[in-house]
């Protein structure tokens, strides 16, 4: 923990310290009291709305959501760093042709939200014949937005490679492509790591758009889970729960993969993931 | 085209809600993202762990599933508040989150020697927090919180999911009355685009005017 603000308490500091606690424990049982209260007067609480939760054939059902939900993050994840590698490589480019539109792309989709993204893909192409599956009318929305964000961080990953490398590779004779091939992206690789985990549990927050698109992923099984049973609230925590598990086991991972580092690397200021 | 100008109204409409979403969630994420980096800061350990409890659990939830939650699940166990309201506080408390976040490393990016300074002083920890880290943290994260700020506006859309008419439901609206997809959703995307411009002109400038050159 960072010590900028505070030295070795002495007594006095030590009794503060003692009061603050005291007093944010109380806030926060007061908070969980409250909550308690209001579950247990609507009724929340009783165990036959929450029982069917230890049953298997209903945890059997949400983990095939979850199981739809890791299918859509992976396949779209894969799409979106093949074409941000390619966006960002484009936009190091030395050709303008190829870097402005590379560039104009990163920055006009980084601001359009993603749920307009799927609207179109939903409402729009339909109309000029191009009916997707389900499956893919989630993914290829996601896969556009996160591409441009994929790319944002390929690049600052090349640039973050020290100059000398890529001259030393011209200078032994490889050519431009086999430079990049060969000596640039391995190590721009290995830095970006972290960041493209976070960047992956944006992506996978981003599947709950499965919602809208009424694609069985997590969220939209507990939707139709929830309009069967009628335990609508108890669905969604148990999803919510399921998220935060997932979530943030691939968060530790990425810190774990940030603090272990790349040895004598100048380090690249992670960019913290955005749903 | 037409179709974009027949229907300006509900287009303005839209746009209206989604400004008076972003604004409001940011006015509120600022305050508690400063509040939550504040707890984690501090010499308390509960106070450090609440914190950092928050900040896991926002960062980790995605956006929709709060808002689905909120939306449908509160009114179940007797808290009912308007729809746009209920919007407003989730987004709020989810971008607070990722502000906490941001402030943290804008405040590990002071240097101990402003820390020791202040408390060499008698500044107590709230006073040296105003005074002296907070202003010099808050000018080396312009940058990282005029994205969030750019972010936040993106999923302020997510509202629409819910049933909140901002500028993406009222697109989706229009486009079902017209069945003219192209110059509608290009019109939607074109409205958040300038929205983005407008807010990296502003970080732009803030941070020419207030950026601390070490």
């Amino acid at each position: 923990m960072s010590n900028l603000l505070f030295d070795q308490p002495g007594p006095r500091a030590r009794r503060r310290i003692r009061i603050a606690t005291a007093v944010g424990a109380v806030a926060v049982l007061a908070l969980l009291a409250l909550a308690v209260r209001q579950f247990a007067a609507g009724g929340q609480l009783d165990a036959d709305r929450w029982s069917p939760y230890a049953t298997w054939p209903m945890w059997r059902y949400l983990l095939n959501g979850l199981w739809a939900t890791a299918l859509a993050a992976v396949v779209s994840a894969a799409l979106a760093m093949a074409a941000g590698l390619a966006l960002a490589l484009g936009r190091l480019s030395r050709r303008g042709w190829v870097r402005v539109p590379a560039a104009a792309y990163v920055e006009v989709v980084r601001t359009i939200p993603a749920l307009l993204l799927v609207y179109v893909v939903l409402f729009a192409l339909p109309r000029y014949g191009l009916d997707l599956p389900l499956f893919w009318k989630l993914v290829v929305p996601l896969a556009i937005s996160n591409a441009a964000a994929f790319a944002e961080i390929f690049r600052a990953g090349v640039l973050s490679v020290e100059r000398g490398q890529g001259e030393a590779g011209l200078a032994v004779g490889l050519t431009q492509g086999q430079t990049m091939r060969l000596i640039v992206l391995p190590q721009a690789a290995r830095r970006v790591l972290p960041s493209i985990v976070s960047q992956s549990v944006g992506l996978l927050k981003d599947t709950s758009l499965g919602f809208v698109v009424s694609y069985a992923e997590l969220l939209y099984s507990g939707k139709v889970l929830a309009t069967y049973n009628g335990l609508l609230i108890q669905t969604y925590i148990v999803v919510a729960l399921i998220y935060l598990v997932v979530n943030a086991s691939l968060s530790k991972l990425a810190r774990t993969l940030d603090s272990r580092g790349t040895p004598g690397a100048r380090r690249l200021r992670r960019r913290p993931a955005r749903a | 085209m037409s179709a974009l100008l027949d229907h300006l109204p509900e287009f303005w409409q839209g746009l209206v809600v989604t400004l008076q979403l972003t604004v409001a969630s940011f006015a509120g994420a600022a305050v508690v993202g400063l509040v939550i980096t504040a707890m984690r800061v501090s010499p308390v350990g509960v106070l450090r762990g609440i914190g950092t409890a928050y900040v896991e659990t926002f960062q980790n939830l995605p956006l929709l599933v709060l808002l689905v939650l909120a939306v449908f699940g509160l009114p179940e166990i007797g808290l009912k508040a308007d729809l746009l309201v209920t919007a407003m506080i989730v987004i709020a408390l989810y971008e607070a989150a990722y502000i906490a976040e941001a402030l943290r490393s804008g405040v590990n990016a002071v240097s101990a020697g402003q820390g020791e300074a202040a408390r060499a002083l008698g500044l107590t920890f709230g006073q040296s927090l105003r005074h002296v880290v907070l202003p010099q943290a808050l000018r080396t994260v312009i940058q990282p919180v005029g994205n969030i700020f750019i972010a936040l506006t993106m999923n302020t859309s997510l509202a629409a999911a819910v049933g909140v008419v901002d500028l993406t439901a009222a697109a989706n609206r229009v486009n079902l009355m017209e069945a003219q997809p192209i110059p509608i959703f290009v019109g939607a995307g074109l409205a958040y685009a300038l929205i983005a411009a407008c807010a990296g002109f502003v970080t732009g400038r803030l941070e020419r005017r207030l950026v601390v050159v070490r």
